[in-house]
């Protein structure tokens, strides 16, 4: 028996004499009998926290790709980044962590002022200046950014460059069946958006990735003139990390960015909590989903934060809402601000242009290697493809005897005949690398796909 | 103020900074000053120039912020200290399930075994995730009552969202157009946001005056249109749908689905199941009833179960036990498809079964009990002051009226929320559900002891004392926290939502 209640058995019997009560069960008399739950749940009694601890150790143990034991070249949006203890002491206050959404701004200055600042941030990295408090991730992002061009054109018919991560296009087409969006996907070749295949007439938005998730760094003037040509919202998935160096979505001419914010700060975690990025032009700031948070002052003049625009939101508009997110990533976000602060306008550049430097180093290394070729000969960023002579599942799974997450298989994050890949989609590896990556480990990463491929 | 010191009184919400506002990461900035430290990697540093095209390249800085580390710390920390949390105090929060968190969970997280993984590591390499997923899955599934569930949902709207969507399948499948979802009219906004999304519209069922669904009119609304109804239960007052035996047969006899919103799922935990009750898909709010914390506003986790006839329209792909006793990533038949980028909030998920595995069915069960328990302690307690709008047992919110204070001293129930900031509680939800008048939901929790209930109990019976004696002052209030009420109304007009914008 364990657990977090205060009561005594005497506060209970007290308590329960207030309300002329005799037992706990006479709380429940008013709920029909026929659906009350006679023997009580069918979950092991409690255990006390070591107890469980232990049976976690048995779980973390299973986990065969934690970076404690194996070094990650995993990436799609979710990378190993240097998370520093100063981030992780911060974000972790018990103020940020076990406070709600700020809806008494009086005693929530502390979240309100740090998404200020979050948002302050993701407005500068992505060019665009109403950024919102964020949304869960980059796929449910994308999500609500094809929602606002529906808002915002009338229209329904979603461009989608297949340069976008394979799973948030999934996430999309899961979400279309309810709007009745017609989501198309325009195919890659030589990892390039093929944009001359499309029929873009009546679209109400065009979305391009930059980088793609093959890695490839695309110039997207085709598609901003596209988009510009047919009245749509110009839509642009980009990594955040790389606004430390390359162009913004703003510079590219995006009326929307949407990105993943797990690098800022957050672990690779598995895949969740993760943090959703998303800003956009003045001109769809009433279409803006989730919160914002706005400057204003006091009742004595003092500088105050507070959540703005609610006229947008689900408790106010109910079905008529610009979105029905209520809870967002909020302490993600406070710790992507914390991250970039401790980064700086120099770290940020520096950790970018490191990613960049790994990459194309890993990239001419495993080109040598026979058989191994480029899957595209574009310009890219921190990831690349490559395709393999054998399965990349099978050569991930012999890169992990020797400790090497070797990446992610194309074929395991796509469907069949994803438009992403031309052929062979089950032998591209695709291969990331962050600031964390020491030539040592990279030359060990050539070292075991070569033993890989040759067993 | 004299009475002896209690726990959980009293609590600083106008903590060390007091009203001296703190500046911006921005406004700390100095030129050429940093805090990061990086790994040597001895990987060569050629210039970015030769790597990427120079029409690629941004030729302008994006400015960061340019601070030390002990600036850093300082600003964050002072930043917490203007910011009111469970840890510091009650936060009685109606509807939304404030109760404690425990730091057992915390230790869970924060373990590299667990968030160091990737999430596009194969089935092989990450079993213990899956393990996790599994044996969750389970016991969500046990305490609610149905079949399977899905992980995925990031928070309870994503969860009610995916639940349409399963519905809206489930009825494609079966050749069926269907166009309306019903809701009662005390129902969270998130409800007919996410119907409208869901591709559905909505029909407002009215209240009776016991507070609960009026039967004969959800009947009068009903037809082989409709697709299903979402239910929270307890309600939104914080009472139980007594006849929910009667509208789940009605629902069904249309051929409709039942949708239930496990807002409120910690009244009832051990005592009867959304499945027994006849629901057919049953999202849970973990940030909420398992205690996996709120930070500021998410992340949260909205997993949703479903009954027989909806498992094979589940999100995919699935963490399942195969044949040969590991775990496998597998995908339902019929699937929706994805409604997250990976797996969902999986750091969550594994803090909520933390939760249940210590608290086990039995502890469960209590948390419920007395989760109840308190809520009518307080209820009762306060019932010359602020009465019940709805004056019978309730479950684990009770919603009381400030209208008898706006008649006799124009106290609104905002006041008297304000108010209770400077008695160092966080307020009670206000003006919400819609059908009440001057609301003000106290959702006690569980893990409150009753000397904090009755120490909460003593602030409002002065508050309702300075309402008689000093109403401009509570028009005022609150005075002692960082800054007082704000202009919200300008914050509106003149949108200021980053540090660079026009001023």
């Amino acid at each position: 028996m364990a657990d977090y209640l205060p009561h005594t058995d005497e506060d209970v019997a007290s308590m329960l004499e207030f309300l002329g009560m005799t037992s706990l069960d006479d709380l429940f008399a008013h709920i029909p009998a026929s659906v009350r739950l006679a023997q009580g749940l069918d979950i092991d009694d409690g255990l006390s926290e070591p107890d469980v601890a232990a049976i976690f150790a048995g779980y973390t143990a299973a986990n065969k790709a934690k970076t404690t034991a194996m070094t990650c070249f995993a990436g799609g949006g979710a990378y190993d980044h240097e998370v520093p203890p100063v981030v992780k002491a911060l974000a972790s206050r018990s103020e940020f962590v076990t406070a709600y959404t700020p809806y008494q701004p009086e005693v929530a200055q502390g979240v309100l002022q740090a998404i200020f600042e979050y948002q302050t941030l993701i407005s500068r990295l992505s060019g665009l200046p109403i950024p919102n408090a964020s949304l869960y991730d980059a796929a449910t992002a994308l999500v609500e950014a094809l929602n606002m061009a529906h808002g915002a054109t009338g229209r329904s018919k979603m461009v989608i460059s297949s340069g976008i991560h394979p799973h948030w296009r999934e996430v999309a087409r899961t979400f279309a069946k309810g709007t009745g969006h017609e989501i198309v996907e325009v195919p890659l070749r030589n990892g390039v958006t093929d944009w001359s295949s499309v029929d873009a007439t009546d679209a109400a938005a065009i979305v391009a990735a930059y980088p793609n998730y093959l890695g490839v760094l695309e110039d997207l003037s085709e598609a901003k003139a596209l988009a510009t040509t047919n009245d749509a919202l110009f839509i642009v998935g980009a990594d955040p990390v790389a606004a430390g160096v390359l162009k913004t979505a703003g510079q590219w001419g995006a009326d929307v960015f949407v990105g993943e914010g797990q690098a800022f700060g957050t672990p690779l975690s598995f895949g969740g909590p993760y943090l959703g990025l998303f800003a956009c032009t003045e001109a769809q700031v009433r279409r803006l989903p989730g919160r914002i948070v706005g400057e204003t002052v006091d009742s004595s003049g003092r500088k105050a934060f507070v959540t703005t625009l609610r006229a947008r939101e689900q408790d106010i508009r109910r079905e008529k809402a610009t979105s029905n997110v209520c809870t967002n990533q909020t302490l993600m976000a406070v710790t992507a601000a914390i991250q970039l602060g401790w980064l700086g306008t120099k770290g940020l550049r520096e950790v970018a242009t490191r990613c960049a430097q790994g990459a194309h180093y890993l990239f001419d290394e495993v080109l040598r290697i026979n058989g191994v070729e480029a899957v595209s000969n574009q310009p890219f960023f921190r990831e690349f493809a490559i395709r393999l002579p054998r399965s990349a599942d099978v050569v991930i799974s012999a890169m992990a005897e020797n400790h090497v997450l070797a990446g992610l298989s194309a074929g395991a994050m796509c469907d069949g005949d994803d438009p992403s890949i031309e052929s062979g989609v089950d032998r591209v590896l695709l291969v990331s690398v962050t600031e964390r990556r020491t030539k040592d480990e990279l030359d060990e990463y050539v070292r075991a796909l070569r033993e890989a491929l040759q067993a | 103020m004299s009475e002896a010191p209690q726990p959980g009184g009293r609590a600083a919400s106008a903590p060390i900074m007091g009203h001296e506002s703190e500046p911006t990461l921005f406004e700390m900035s100095v030129p050429h000053r940093s805090a990061y430290q990086l790994r040597t990697t001895g990987v060569p540093a050629t210039p970015l120039s030769e790597l990427i095209p120079s029409d690629h390249l941004n030729a302008e800085v994006v400015p960061i912020a340019e601070v030390s580390e002990r600036d850093l710390v300082a600003h964050f920390t002072r930043l917490s200290h203007r910011q009111f949390s469970v840890d510091l105090g009650m936060y009685p929060l109606g509807s939304c399930t404030m109760k404690y968190n425990p730091k057992f969970c915390d230790a869970i997280a924060n373990d590299l075994g667990l968030n160091s993984v990737h999430p596009g590591a194969p089935a092989s390499l990450s079993q213990g995730w899956l393990e996790i997923f599994v044996t969750l899955e389970q016991k969500l599934c046990a305490i609610t009552g149905m079949s399977a569930a899905t992980l995925q949902p990031a928070a309870g709207a994503a969860g009610e969202l995916t639940g349409l969507l399963l519905m809206r399948a489930y009825h494609e499948a079966n050749g069926d157009v269907r166009r309306r979802v019903l809701i009662p009219d005390s129902a969270h906004g998130t409800n007919p946001a996410s119907v409208t999304l869901g591709g559905y519209e909505v029909t407002t069922i009215p209240s009776n005056d016991r507070g609960l669904v009026d039967l004969e009119k959800l009947k009068a609304a009903l037809g082989p249109d409709v697709a299903g109804i979402m239910l929270t239960n307890p309600n939104t007052v914080g009472l139980f749908e007594e006849e929910i035996i009667e509208i789940a047969k009605a629902v069904h006899d249309v051929g409709g689905l039942l949708y239930y919103d496990g807002a409120n799922l910690n009244a009832i935990l051990g005592a009867v199941r959304p499945g027994d009750m006849g629901f057919d898909i049953v999202h849970m709010n973990l940030h909420k009833t398992f205690a996996t914390p709120h930070g500021g506003g998410g992340p949260g986790a909205g997993p949703v179960a479903v009954s027989p006839r909806l498992v094979e329209f589940l999100p995919g792909p699935r963490a399942m036990k195969v044949d040969d006793g590991s775990f496998d990533w597998v995908t339902p038949p019929r699937s929706i498809g994805r409604v997250h980028g990976w797996h969902g909030n999986a750091v969550v998920l594994a803090r909520a079964l933390a939760y249940i595995d210590v608290h086990g069915g039995d502890g469960l069960t209590r948390v419920a009990q007395h989760a109840v328990l308190n809520a009518n302690w307080l209820r009762h307690r306060l019932r010359d002051i602020l009465p019940a709008a709805y004056d019978r047992v309730c479950m684990h919110e009770c919603t009381l009226t400030a209208s008898g204070l706006k008649a006799k001293f124009g106290i609104r129930g905002l006041d008297v929320a304000k108010a209770l900031l400077e008695e160092g509680f966080h307020s009670p939800t206000v003006y919400f559900p819609l059908i009440v008048d001057e609301a003000l939901m106290f959702e006690p929790t569980e893990t409150e002891s009753v000397q904090t209930l009755e120490s909460l109990a003593k602030a409002l019976e002065r508050i309702v004392e300075r309402a008689q004696d000093d109403p401009e002052s509570l028009h005022r209030a609150p005075q002692s926290t960082p800054v007082s009420r704000v202009d919200e109304a300008r914050a509106a007009r003149q949108l200021l939502a980053t540090a660079d914008a026009v001023r």
